[in-house]
């Protein structure tokens, strides 16, 4: 190595001198290049949050019920992301699985919220049709929780969001009653009310719930509802679409694809 | 969580996971039998002040005492009730004016501070300045620190207390509607419960604490009537039972219009509250709150009270008759208290998507056990023996001006 150094040193000795003084520099400007690229990194994690205004948004989500496998992983993700209580009685989010027989008869279970997936049915003889049905809060822009509740704990957000505020909360579990769709649950370790957020804090970051994440078919679609190029309004914009309890007028935001009418 | 396994194991169809934990529990049941009894009993003081029914006048000052005992304890359950007492304060200080559950602050405070404490005050100064003058020691002092200051006995004072006591009660009817109905509104307005989601349930719920308030009125007079070993004014009892046995069918038609119209309709939810009916709340329901509750009640007091004929279909001697009377009062709270049961515990036992059935597990111990909705219960009875001893409500007690003075 050193006899092949002597040989080539005499011709390029002024370039050598040039790639010695320009490593040299780089060397020096190393530091600072990674100090940029962490305050880059840093500006990028913040920025959204930062910059986020709420008024640009409307939130809502499509669930495409053919697509629904019934994994549960979906409610294994909402139980760790969220810290839901492990128990199974407390569900932010939760799937059913419906067995609909030869006369209509309709079947339905969602054993520990589904999180563990379904057990095979002893026998599939005569099933005119089964499917899944992953259930959330509907996050309704006419919410009836936020109408009752006696303190203003729960409210909705300008970009579509109903939450429940844990400074004000107090436990009167009004807007439990007041929920068509069973999706809220009083917390037994701090008495509150509590439900799905849309994962509020992944939200506002630019990324999406953890349910529709982790969903390995894609039956979950989260977006903005008013950007057409929003991945939500590309899939209202191709499917047929049904909310869950529409005549009680309280305009759910989550539509569902293919949703079948034994689904209340 | 070892009475939500138990549960689990009792559902019967499918209810939504959320919905395994029975939010609104005995506290909650408590709490309307409560709010109905002070209605009733204000409702009943206000037929003698207002509509003149002279023949009620002995139960008038211990009618006012009892609205006010109830009205004094009816918020307790609801406090033990909140995941957050500590908070309950927010009610007041940010209230959600869309909430009706938010106004019960707002309406409380009005009952207790203008109507029912101004009308006893108005109703008794004249006794408590007189009271004061004639008594010593702490009873003297007492007396004399309720009259707030105003110790004026002239005609003109006195004629003031009268038409103020008056204006009062004019007022506080509306205000006795307000308070309940708003509580059967409470109910009556989640539209995501078919079995409460009615528009007759304010109204429903007036009747019932009407029915709940002059029953229990009956009882405290004739139980007080005879622990002090003076005459029972049969006039007043049998006054007492008519109104009742009016109120009954009033309140009977309306629920039965109530059934009858669900039924009619038959909308989606027919099917599980039918099954919740002939299931679940069968003894409560159809045994208790109807049977034994309102029927009997009604074939008891229409053969017996002055109400359909003058001295009755039945014609029975005074002992025998206030015994019966005193029979159906006790009859009707047990049928009212499984009213404010179906209404509370029913329409959260079967599930909102209306394919199954869940339990309620009662504890015994605990907060929302029954040893502390049992002591809520009597509280308002021992609330009330003090107000007696301090305010005799009995007609000897009353004071007059002139013999005071002499």
């Amino acid at each position: 190595m050193g006899e092949w150094k002597r040989d080539a040193r005499e011709p390029s000795e002024q370039i050598s001198g040039s790639r010695r003084e320009f490593l040299h520099t780089c060397s020096l400007a190393a530091p600072l290049l990674l100090l940029g690229l962490r305050a880059a990194a840093v500006e990028a994690w913040a920025a959204p949050e930062a910059a986020y205004n709420a008024r640009e948004h409307y939130y809502g989500m499509g669930v495409d019920v053919a697509r629904c496998i019934g994994c549960g992983r979906c409610v294994e993700a909402c139980k760790n992301e969220n810290d839901v209580p492990r128990e199974p009685y407390y569900f932010r989010t939760w799937v059913e699985r419906y067995v609909v027989g030869p006369a209509g008869e309709a079947e339905v279970d969602s054993p520990n919220g589904g999180i563990a997936g379904f057990p095979p049915k002893p026998s599939e003889k005569g099933v005119l049709r089964t499917f899944f049905v992953p259930k959330l809060c509907n996050q309704c822009a006419d919410p009836p929780c936020v109408q009752v509740c006696p303190v203003g704990a729960t409210f909705a957000t300008e970009d579509g969001v109903v939450l429940v505020d844990r400074d004000y909360c107090i436990g009167c579990r009004y807007c439990v009653q007041a929920c068509p769709y069973g999706a809220r649950f009083l917390d037994p370790r701090t008495h509150m009310a509590d439900k799905c957020t849309f994962c509020y804090h992944r939200v506002v970051r630019g990324l999406v719930p953890a349910c529709v994440e982790v969903c390995p078919t894609g039956a979950r679609v989260f977006g903005d509802i008013r950007q057409r190029s929003s991945p939500l309004a590309r899939f209202t914009r191709f499917n047929k679409i049904m909310t869950l309890k529409p005549h009680l007028n309280t305009k759910p935001k989550v539509f569902y694809a293919a949703l079948d009418q034994e689904v209340r | 969580m070892e009475p939500l396994q138990e549960v689990l194991r009792q559902v019967t169809g499918y209810i939504y996971p959320n919905e395994v934990e029975l939010h609104w529990g005995l506290l909650v049941v408590v709490y309307p039998y409560l709010t109905g009894l002070v209605a009733g009993a204000f409702i009943l003081a206000s037929l003698v002040r207002v509509f003149n029914v002279k023949e009620v006048q002995p139960t008038y000052r211990l009618a006012l005492l009892t609205a006010l005992a109830y009205l004094i304890v009816a918020p307790l359950p609801l406090l033990a009730h909140l995941g957050r007492p500590s908070r309950a304060f927010e009610i007041f200080l940010t209230p959600n004016f869309h909430s009706a559950m938010a106004m019960f602050g707002f309406v409380y405070a009005w009952y207790l501070m203008v109507v029912l404490l101004l009308e006893i005050w108005f109703d008794y100064r004249k006794d408590l300045v007189l009271w004061s003058k004639r008594e010593t020691g702490v009873r003297h002092w007492l007396h004399r620190l309720l009259t707030l200051g105003a110790g004026d006995l002239s005609p003109r004072a006195l004629r003031f207390d009268q038409s103020a006591g008056r204006f009062i009660t004019i007022i506080g009817i509306p205000s006795a509607f307000l308070l309940h109905g708003y509580v059967g509104f409470i109910f009556g307005s989640v539209k995501a419960n078919p079995w409460w989601s009615s528009v007759l349930m304010p109204i429903v719920f007036l009747f019932s604490a009407i029915v709940s308030g002059i029953a229990l009125m009956l009882l405290l007079y004739l139980l007080s009537t005879l622990l002090r070993s003076k005459p029972v004014d049969m006039v007043c009892m049998d006054k007492l039972a008519t109104f009742l046995f009016y109120d009954l069918v009033v309140d009977f038609s309306l629920e039965m219009l109530d059934f009858i119209h669900r039924l009619y309709e038959a909308e989606e939810s027919i099917q599980i509250l039918s099954l919740l009916v002939s299931s679940r709340l069968f003894l409560s329901l159809v045994i208790l709150q109807a049977l034994l509750g309102t029927v009997l009640p009604l074939l008891l007091l229409g053969s017996v009270s002055p109400a359909l004929r003058n001295r009755g279909i039945v014609s029975l001697p005074d002992e025998l008759r206030r015994l019966l009377y005193a029979g159906a009062a006790v009859l009707i709270q047990i049928g009212i208290f499984s009213t404010r049961w179906n209404v509370v515990i029913g329409g959260q036992l079967f599930s909102k998507s209306l394919r199954g059935l869940t339990v309620y597990k009662m504890q015994l111990l605990g907060l929302e056990g029954l040893f502390v909705s049992g002591f809520l219960l009597v509280l308002p009875l021992l609330v009330l023996l003090v107000l007696i001893i301090v305010l005799p409500p009995w007609p000897e007690a009353e004071q007059h001006p002139e013999a005071g003075a002499s």
